[in-house]
């Protein structure tokens, strides 16, 4: 018997799309984020929110995963901005190869801003990277205050905890603070922010980590192009 | 559950690697998997073992390495196994801690062996 050394990531051809996908992001001085959560703890609505509150000029488009339908582009289609449906047809996930292809045909020199919003599942897009600047995962508060234990992995890896669903705190029995300090257990420093889509309650919370994140990601003035 | 998934990329590195010796069998494809890779080895075997079956690749082993969940203290530089998420220097006390193992996905090595070698009766102990 002779034993070959591998020695290399498992999905070392995503890892690869993903990379150069990320360097095209940092040239044209985009800020990639991918959003992740369960089914239905807001990351469309999330969206809207979002994209109704920025300018129309802004210069910003978003990429939706789904298993079927493209019903969440057609919500979103309504803001004027790019939006296009990544229909996965089964799979669990997004993964690079799906965002390389979908990016394809828009110019990365007219966007500032890419959001992706990963199919809605807290355990499988942990494991791929998708060129994104940062990984923001949603939580609402009608889930159990122990996922960020009991997923981890998404947790570790998220730059973001958006607490979602916040206007419900009065008819659940979700404990909000156990629930950042389980993010942070697993995560320590990790950033969270509390909103509510319904009543528009912390959003400007997350508008300005938002703004925040698109400053830190533009070219230093010395690099700008006329 | 992406455990299929990964099992066809395990696969097709494994196919990749046994076209460039073609007169040797894959015998067994060693892995790496973290503890906070979010990936269920016993899942990871079902699918490997479901998608080898029937094939010429049948009877292929899947040898996983679990890695722990582990940091290593920036101010003593001591490494240690997370227990309970509990990322602070358990020598020091410090906060000041990173993260070094846990998130593995990796292939390791791949087993091969002559052709003929395993059907010559007995398992081929050189």
């Amino acid at each position: 018997m002779e034993r070959l050394p591998l020695e290399r990531k498992v999905l070392s051809e995503n890892d690869r799309i993903a990379a150069e996908l990320r360097t095209r992001f940092q040239e044209h001085g985009i800020l990639c984020l991918n959003l992740i959560s369960s089914p239905g703890s807001g990351k469309t609505s999330l969206l809207e929110c979002t994209l109704e509150s920025l300018p129309r000029h802004d210069r910003v488009a978003v990429l939706t995963g789904d298993i079927q339908t493209d019903n969440d582009a057609a919500r979103l289609k309504r803001f004027h901005f790019p939006v296009k449906q990544i229909t996965t047809g089964g799979t669990c996930h997004l993964d690079a190869r799906m965002i390389e292809r979908h990016l394809a045909d828009w110019k990365l020199e007219d966007l500032d801003l890419l959001f992706i919003e990963n199919v809605g599942n807290l355990v499988c897009p942990a494991s791929y990277d998708l060129g994104e600047a940062a990984k923001v995962v949603v939580l609402s508060v009608t889930e159990g205050e122990d996922k960020p234990l009991k997923y981890p992995s998404i947790f570790f890896k998220s730059d973001l905890l958006i607490l979602n669903k916040v206007d419900l705190l009065p008819y659940v029995p979700f404990d909000i603070n156990a629930a950042a300090e389980n993010a942070r257990r697993v995560h320590p420093g990790m950033e969270i922010v509390k909103v509510s889509c319904l009543t528009g309650n912390g959003l400007h919370d997350w508008m300005m980590w938002l703004e925040q994140r698109r400053r830190a990601c533009k070219p230093a003035p010395a690099t700008l192009r006329s | 559950m992406h455990e299929m998934g990964i099992a066809y990329s395990v696969l097709a590195a494994v196919r990749t690697e046994a076209a460039r010796c073609p007169d040797k069998a894959p015998r067994k494809v060693g892995v790496r998997i973290g503890e906070m890779s979010a990936l269920d080895p016993d899942a990871l075997r079902f699918c490997f073992e479901a998608i080898t079956r029937d094939t010429d690749l049948a009877g292929l082993e899947l040898d996983i390495e679990i890695c722990p969940f582990r940091y290593r203290c920036r101010e003593c530089g001591h490494e240690f196994v997370v227990q309970d998420y509990q990322s602070q220097c358990p020598q020091c006390a410090s906060l000041e801690t990173e993260c070094i193992g846990g998130q593995e996905l990796d292939l390791v090595y791949l087993e091969v062996e002559e052709y003929g070698a395993a059907t010559a009766g007995t398992k081929s102990t050189q």
